[in-house]
């Protein structure tokens, strides 16, 4: 019996979850390049191989399409498939897969098969990687119907989201920040925080709403301390779900502040931040005392790691925007 | 065929019994059809070439967006689905009528999808459907699903149980043009990978909409999955007992736990691609004479006769196909739009307040426009 609370990094409280989901239930099975007898190259499914056996914890062909593809006809026969993508820009030769046939199969068969598949998929930048292997693909499968797609920020979210997105009939694409896979954080093994698709306010505050999914609510959390430092109060939102998302609690927080900047490592356009600045121009426009902001990853290709810190949003770009924000 | 052809045959064009030399070992999978199976083989190929060609008439009369023929390729689909047993499931393309047919959905289903009522058709898990999956439109997408569908079947423990009524396969059908799909090749690696109790059956109908088998591939496409490490096999596919006999043995293989194999069927599209196609442009008049007269359904009707079959069994069968497709017709006609409801339910198993908000608006939508006339 483990402590009730217990210091360790994502990457462990994953591995945690994953056990704990397949320990509950037999028809779980974990799928990709890798996870077997190495762990995957995150180490996420370490050892579950050897507590599970080869026919639960598969270490598949090197084809996206086709860990994908079988994953479909495994749900078909009534298993619950989790699918490891080794990187974020791994990802796309399973595309048709995911969003042609995952994700509308329920609809297509009118309720008749349900595709209760999770895809891992480790993304965004920090780490000083090669090209294809530092993107935030998420928006793309955010647009997709069907599909439900989470991202979350610390090692009990890991845990216990996790779980929930086993235990959904639908598909859901899990986002795992690899830049927060080690840090270590507390986790709670006593009882799920908050549902799958909720958005948290991790730091209350008055001035300007800041809100991000994944590793930069860590970003946001530091310029948060620095802006505090200066007087300004942040009020911090964790998105935790980008489909569907969670609007009442950011809808209540900019009803408060008046000011809302969104922040993401992905592209800015046509992006999940859009939605939210959309979405919030339509429902709080009159509580708005200034333009919705992003800050994100520029709308280029993902560049060379020695000026990836360029490319990415940092705490100092983020206060940039709330000192525009304040100034409008 | 000529005599040292690689290919399975046991009928010759004119229907005269003369297995060829690579048919002998399939000789005992025919030792047990009797004249009534086979006589069934003749009503199911009569029944959905009738029902195709309604198919392309009521599409030509506006009552359906769109129509893929399957004349042409009955023998094929016919003696496949005739040599699967009741617990196996088989995952068609969209062309695969007659062996829906054979495996006892209900028909309409088919034309659900095609006039643009549903979008699945039928309910793949209901028992009274015969295992046969939905139809799937991106070319090639279906052979993974089966693979998957059949490592899950192994996973279950229902392969090589010695069980007749357990043991079980799964059948994929696909054809020449998805044979260059990533798809395809990804599901035979995963197939010859996870040694799935599973049967590829590529109908090779020489065309990919206009382009030619030739473009798709430069050896014949049974060899193909032998570089996977498939075991395979080429036959005539307009020899309803050379497409069961193939059938037979791979499936019982597969079900005893002898891992995948491959089946091309040489057959033909008399008919278009779709009912949106014109293939004047592409094919020459010869090419389809040549076909003609190699029709499955003339063939076999020749070997039943040489059999005893008489006049009045062909004609109680017209008569039965006629009637078929006339209670298809009648049943097309009524065939109404689906509630608006349908597109926002089971887009999601679960909840989704996005969804629910968008379905609520348009009800609501809908409402004030009728409140305002």
């Amino acid at each position: 019996m483990p402590p009730t609370i217990e210091e360790m990094p994502m990457a462990k409280a994953l591995n945690a979850g994953l056990r704990a989901a397949m320990a509950a239930d037999d028809r779980v099975l974990l799928m990709g390049e890798d996870i077997g007898t190495l762990g995957g190259v995150f180490r996420i499914t370490e050892g579950l191989q050897a507590e599970f056996g080869m026919k639960r914890v598969l270490d598949t062909p090197l084809a996206e399409s086709g860990i994908i593809g079988t994953a479909v006809g495994l749900a078909m026969r009534g298993y619950r498939s989790v699918c490891e993508i080794q990187f974020d820009g791994f990802i796309y030769p399973g595309f048709d897969q995911i969003t042609s046939q995952l994700a509308k199969l329920t609809n297509r068969t009118e309720g008749s098969v349900h595709m209760p598949v999770v895809i891992r998929v480790p993304y965004g930048g920090h780490i000083g990687a090669v090209e294809h292997h530092q993107e935030s693909p998420e928006a793309y499968f955010a647009h997709t119907a069907g599909l439900r797609v989470v991202s979350p920020s610390t090692p009990n979210d890991a845990y216990w989201m996790i779980q929930e997105a086993i235990a959904s009939d639908d598909p859901v694409m899990f986002f795992e920040p690899k830049s927060r896979y080690w840090p270590k954080g507390p986790v709670d093994f006593s009882s799920s925080a908050v549902p799958l698709h909720s958005t948290r306010v991790v730091r209350t505050g008055t001035d300007v709403t800041l809100i991000a999914h994944g590793a930069m609510v860590s970003t946001l959390l530091q310029a948060a301390q620095v802006a505090a430092d200066e007087g300004v109060s942040v009020e911090v939102l964790d998105l935790r779900s980008l489909s569907p998302i969670d609007f009442g609690p950011i809808i209540s927080s900019v009803e408060k502040t008046g000011r809302l900047i969104v922040c993401q490592e992905a592209p800015g356009f046509v992006s999940v931040g859009s939605e939210i600045a959309a979405t919030v121009a339509e429902r709080a426009f009159y509580s708005l005392q200034s333009p919705v902001l992003r800050v994100s990853g520029f709308d280029t290709p993902y560049p060379s790691s020695k000026i990836e810190t360029f490319y990415l949003p940092d705490a100092d770009r983020v206060l940039e925007a709330v000192d525009r924000s304040l100034a409008y | 065929m000529a005599e040292n052809s690689p290919t399975v045959q046991f009928l010759s064009i004119d229907g005269e019994f003369a297995p060829s030399e690579a048919a002998e070992e399939y000789l005992p999978y025919l030792a047990d059809l009797s004249d009534d199976d086979h006589r069934q083989f003749y009503r199911d190929m009569a029944i959905s070439r009738r029902f195709d060609e309604e198919c392309t008439n009521l599409q030509r009369q506006g009552q359906m967006g769109l129509w893929p023929p399957s004349h042409g390729q009955e023998a094929a689909q016919v003696g496949s689905a005739r040599a699967s047993r009741p617990q196996d499931i088989l995952f068609p393309t969209y062309r695969e009528h007659a062996v829906g047919l054979v495996r006892g959905i209900d028909i309409l289903g088919i034309v659900k999808v095609m006039r643009g009522t549903s979008l699945g058709g039928w309910d793949a898990n209901d028992p009274k459907n015969g295992n046969f999956r939905n139809y799937t439109l991106v070319i090639g997408s279906q052979t993974l699903h089966a693979t998957g569908y059949a490592m899950g079947v192994a996973f279950d423990g229902l392969v090589g149980t010695g069980d007749p009524d357990v043991d079980t396969a799964v059948m994929v059908y696909f054809g020449d043009g998805s044979t260059s799909q990533g798809d395809v090749s990804e599901s035979f690696v995963f197939a010859a990978s996870n040694q799935t109790p599973q049967v590829f059956f590529l109908q090779n109908n020489q065309w990919a909409i206009s382009v030619p088998v030739s473009t798709q591939s430069r050896i014949p496409l049974y060899l193909r999955a032998r570089g996977f490490g498939i075991p395979s096999v080429q036959i005539d596919g307009n020899d309803v007992l050379a497409s069961y006999a193939a059938t037979r043995k791979h499936l019982d293989e597969a079900r005893a736990g002898q891992g995948p194999a491959m089946i091309e069927a040489l057959t033909y599209r008399i008919g278009a691609h779709t009912t949106s196609d014109d293939p004047t442009r592409y094919q020459t008049p010869e090419q389809l004479a040549y076909w003609v007269a190699r029709d499955p359904i003339k063939r076999f009707e020749a070997y039943l006769r040489a059999q005893g079959a008489d006049d009045a069994f062909f004609a109680r069968t017209t008569e039965e196909a006629n009637d078929f497709a006339a209670d298809l017709r009648h049943r097309t006609l009524t065939l109404e739009a689906p509630p608006l409801s349908s597109m926002f339910d089971n887009v999601y198993a679960e909840p989704h307040p996005l969804v629910a908000e968008q379905h609520a608006w348009l009800n609501a939508y809908e409402l004030s426009l009728r409140e305002g006339i």
